[in-house]
């Protein structure tokens, strides 16, 4: 069950655990280790609210030679220090002092991490759509990297699946399979092939490999048996105990406990780390998810959220109140960025790219990226080449979400028309039209220096249909306050709203093709000083309309022939939009995007679009573009 | 807010770890199994690049067949049909289990796929579980010299004195051969017909760049291992038959161990690479090209064992350091990619880049005297 379905808890428990209440804080400090950059976020208590004051960053630590996660940590806190000439951590530099003194420490201090590849899981069911995927959500859901899928019909023959067991180091497993009484044949037969492989973990080495088993109740008598020696069993409700309903939560619960127990302890540094935090460390995808589903919680509505990172790129959706995480392992702007590259190919990365570029150096220039993941680009060329791999990776991360964000397959469903039995096979849920909200975060959205940049990469990728508002995390800490929200909510609320969730504005994207050029729909703006801004939109065409954050305007859009603006073809929507520091877009570039194939035709229609919207120092970028 | 405090640097701080390269340091590698086993050296032993120093038996690939539904048989029944029982040794084509009725005019036979044992018989899912005799594996030194920890049922740490040169990027894994610089300086490139048949067995350093053809002909002519300044991404795609999507090498198999020294591209090899390499023409080195891309990284490695200039540094005191004015830096970034330099200043304020993003920068004097801006990511410390 979602937050938006259940309502906000705080953890009691950890509450109880604070050294400090929280009415007396003054200061708090987060931090998220990533897979490249440790993150560090100084919250402080003024005029009895709380604000974001300041940001440290520095390498992470936690491979080999350093292999102690805390001295990023002390590194990006050093920073902070630096800033604020407040101490943070204590005398000998060693830790973080708690609480705040009166003169140097903080009151509160969590983090999460993604450091070392994150959470790493394999899971196994019967059926690859029944429950096999409901393992996959299950993991994905506690924020996990799942490295494999395994499943009796999935096409590989035991040997190839036993193979790829032992090749994978995993942190933990998930065993699904069966309904309550049903067959248990099944779920002993993937159990044979999980024994048989005997996988090793990740760390730790000597321990137990820990497997949840969340499959047939009937069959936990054997799979107790089975398992024994060799494996770290932990038994949880089935979280598919019948084909019409999935129950993840325990899953998720205890993934979360192994988590904690097993791969952070043995991770380097983790034990000290986690000496020094008021809460227990929460995976970045998990905490991040917070923060996307307190932004549906607030604004009671489908949400579509992105965290684009390092290594991995994790999608949210809360559709309905349903919320379904998605993490891409592999798609990411530095350590991963020629995974990219790989998955989406040249000329798809090349397309978003309004200047000459040949092939060659493009690919030196992101392996260059992938073997120096912590630089930044410091050329306006370099900024350009990456967003427009930001762009195709989200492109990739949301394709990817949707394989994940469906219906319950396998369930019966009773065509009324035809008076039929069919079972549900929907491909997802996932259409753009139904989502009115896009967030974005992650290093390379939070600190594009035009917030149209982000705009643009989100609407790129993403492509919203119909009236959609758009907002990113100002400077990465969406991970921060979502951890913090656990305990002191509040706090986390207030800093979120004022400071971290940025309202970039509202585009608006009615859906259909036509020729370039054709006058597909009008726009008409009632705007605050009470004149109105009326827009005829040729397709091919993007434009913005200013409108400062917090002003809400009438818009009514009227599409014309073969056009949809979310009511319908050619019906006029009658809506109130939203501004932002981008303000109100106006997309008739249609929908589906398709890019002109032709390359100077491409170059010319991308030049356009970026002067329309501001979206690069215009001097540089022309003279980038004529070069 | 509190007062300034004195463990306060009044210098800003930046901490940048950087490839390192030394002409004489101890290096310390620690050699342990994949799997817990026996370590076959003592403390205080000698020993050589191919020395094996531990040793483990790793589970045999286990096969999995459908023994019931072969004999005809519901699950259940299946033990009572074994002829081989959980851990009796077989041999392959041996019949393990055998449906015999009506006086013997019905005969099924289940034959083990493979020589080993049987791990499991399930009457459950009615199938078998047979496992080929254990692998062993071993582990050798790697660099010649003292063993100077045993990690017992694990591995040791073997310490020497060398020349210690970190690459950026590498493909394939641990090898040793002789030194064979083929470049006379470290701007030029490794041409195919510099590769000679005499090559074969060595490690060849070459200059900022090599071809694909080079490659193809070096491990044609069999040269274990090439060390050079650059490599074109496109070059190592069709060399590798697919392109590395992130940069967890060491497992190649590609006939040779390549180490990129600088990135790619063509890129002058760093003249203090180029100079110390040159000066162990001729010795035999060991190379690693394992490369593993995150925060702390693993980056490829050559180490060159030598008896001169023994120095004692602390790793941890070097992890601590950080940069300073008159650090030496190498910019990792355009507009200045591949440029050697020296920390002039560390401006606390964030400052504008041409991408109008505001950044924590730093000034560094670049070789030819000019001063130039750059964000502090974008550069790396030459160890010294």
């Amino acid at each position: 069950m979602s937050i938006v379905q259940r309502g906000w808890v705080e953890d009691e428990d950890s509450i109880s655990k604070l050294k400090i209440k929280r009415d007396k804080m003054r200061y708090i400090l987060a931090t998220d280790v990533g897979s490249t950059t440790t993150k560090a976020r100084f919250f402080m208590k003024t005029n009895e609210e709380w604000r974001y004051v300041a940001s440290g960053e520095a390498p992470s630590t936690v491979e080999t030679p350093y292999e102690d996660v805390t001295m990023g940590v002390l590194n990006a806190v050093r920073e902070i220090e630096e800033l604020l000439r407040h101490q943070i951590m204590n005398d000998k530099g060693t830790g973080i002092k708690i609480p705040f003194d009166g003169e140097k420490g903080v009151d509160l201090y969590c983090t999460t991490s993604s450091a070392g590849g994150g959470l790493q899981m394999t899971v196994a069911g019967n059926i690859s759509s029944m429950t096999a995927e409901s393992a996959n959500r299950a993991a994905l859901g506690a924020g996990a990297i799942v490295m494999d899928i395994m499943a009796t019909d999935d096409g590989r023959p035991d040997y190839t699946k036993i193979t790829r067991l032992r090749s994978l180091r995993p942190d933990m497993l998930v065993l699904a399979g069966g309904t309550d009484g049903g067959t248990v044949k099944l779920v002993i037969e993937m159990s044979e092939v999980i024994r048989a492989a005997k996988p090793k973990p990740r760390f730790g080495k000597g321990y137990k490999m820990p497997l949840i088993f969340a499959g047939n109740k009937e069959a936990r008598p054997e799979i107790k048996e089975f398992f024994a020696g060799d494996f770290d069993l932990s038994i949880v409700d089935n979280l598919r105990p019948s084909l019409e309903r999935e129950v993840i939560e325990p899953t998720r619960r205890a993934v979360h406990e192994l988590f904690m127990e097993h791969v952070m302890s043995h991770a380097p540094g983790y034990t000290r780390l986690a000496g020094w935090t008021d809460l227990d460390i929460m995976p970045t995808p998990a905490a991040e998810g917070l923060a996307i589903q307190l932004i549906a919680y607030i604004n009671k509505s489908n949400v579509l959220g992105v965290g684009l990172g390092g290594a991995t790129t994790n999608v949210y959706s809360i559709y309905e109140g349903r919320f379904v995480r998605s993490v891409s392992a592999n798609l990411g702007m530095s350590y991963s960025i020629c995974n990219v590259l790989k998955e989406s190919s040249i000329e798809n990365i090349k397309r978003w790219i309004p200047f000459e570029i040949n092939d060659k150096e493009l690919e030196n220039r992101l392996y260059n990226k992938m073997i120096r993941p912590t630089t930044i680009p410091q050329t306006l060329e370099e900024l350009v080449i990456e967003h427009a791999v930001a762009r195709e990776a989200l492109r990739l991360g949301l394709e990817h979400h949707k394989s994940i964000a469906t219906r319950l397959k396998g369930v019966k469903v009773v065509d009324r028309d035809l008076g039929d039995i069919r079972y549900e096979v929907e491909e997802t849920y996932i259409k753009m039209i139904n989502f009115h909200i896009i967030a974005g975060t992650g290093g390379l959205l939070s600190h594009a220096p035009r917030r149209a940049q982000s705009f643009m990469i989100l609407t790129d990728a993403f492509q919203p249909e119909g009236i959609t508002k758009l907002f990113q995390d100002s400077v990465f800490m969406m991970p921060h306050l979502g951890v913090l929200s656990t305990v002191y909510k509040d706090a986390a609320w207030n800093i979120f709203d004022k400071d971290c969730l940025v309202r970039l504005g509202t585009i608006i994207a009615p859906i259909g093709i036509a020729k370039e050029g054709e006058h597909v729909f009008d726009v008409t703006l009632e705007m605050p000083d009470g004149n109105n801004v009326e827009v005829k939109m040729n397709f091919g065409e993007i434009r913005r309309i200013p409108l400062p954050e917090g002003n809400e305007v009438r818009a009514v859009i009227s599409p014309r022939r073969g056009f949809d603006a979310g009511s319908g073809p050619k019906i006029p929507v009658t809506s109130d939009i939203s501004g932002g520091s981008v303000g109100v877009v106006i997309d008739a570039r249609g929908r589906p995007l398709i890019l002109p194939e032709e390359t100077e035709e491409r170059k010319k229609k991308l030049a356009e679009w970026i002067h329309s919207l501001e979206m690069y120092p215009p001097e540089q970028i022309t003279k980038l573009m004529e070069k | 807010m509190s007062q300034q405090k004195k463990r306060l640097s009044k210098e800003a701080y930046a901490y940048t770890p950087g490839l390192k390269i030394k002409e004489a340091m101890i290096v310390s590698k620690t050699r342990i199994l994949p799997i817990t086993g026996e370590v076959l050296v003592e403390k205080g032993d000698m020993v050589d690049f191919d020395t094996i120093v531990a040793r483990a038996m790793t589970l045999g690939d286990p096969y999995i067949f459908e023994a019931a539904n072969l004999l005809g048989l519901h699950p259940d029944e299946l033990p009572q049909h074994m002829v081989k029982k959980v851990g009796d040794e077989i041999k392959k084509d041996e019949i393990v289990a055998q449906y015999i009725a009506f006086w013997g005019l019905i005969k099924r036979f289940v034959k083990s796929p493979i020589d080993g044992f049987i791990e499991n018989v399930s009457p459950l899912s009615g199938r078998i579980t047979a496992r080929e005799q254990p692998i062993p594996i071993e582990v050798k030194a790697y660099i010649p010299g003292e063993v100077v920890e045993i990690i017992p049922n694990e591995g040791v740490v073997i310490e020497t004195n060398a020349t210690f040169i970190q690459g950026i990027f590498g493909i394939g894994g641990g090898k040793h051969g002789r030194l064979k610089v083929i470049v006379d300086s470290p701007d030029e490139s490794i041409k195919e017909n510099t590769l000679k048949p005499e090559y074969k067995g060595m490690i060849v350093v070459g200059g900022s760049f090599i071809t694909l053809e080079a490659m193809r002909k070096a491990i044609e002519n069999g040269v274990i291992g090439i060390i050079v300044g650059g490599i074109d991404s496109s070059d190592l795609t069709k060399l590798l038959g697919y392109r590395i999507g992130v940069a967890i090498t060491g497992e190649e198999e590609i006939g040779t161990t390549l180490i990129v020294t600088e990135g790619f591209g063509k890129m002058g090899m760093s003249h203090r690479t180029f100079e110390y390499l040159k000066l162990s023409e001729g010795k035999e080195v060991a190379i690693n090209g394992a490369t593993q891309i995150r925060a702390g990284v693993l980056r490829p490695e050559v180490i060159i064992p030598h008896s001169r200039l023994r120095k004692v540094i602390s790793e941890s005191s070097e992890i601590v350091g950080g940069m300073k004015s008159g650090t030496s830096v190498r910019i990792i970034r355009e507009p200045y990619f591949g440029r050697i330099g020296t920390v002039v200043s560390l401006p606390v304020e964030l400052q504008k880049a041409e991408t109008e993003s505001l950044v924590r920068v730093i000034e560094v004097n670049i070789d030819d005297g000019e001063i130039v801006m750059v964000p502090r990511a974008n550069v790396e410390i030459i160890e010294e």
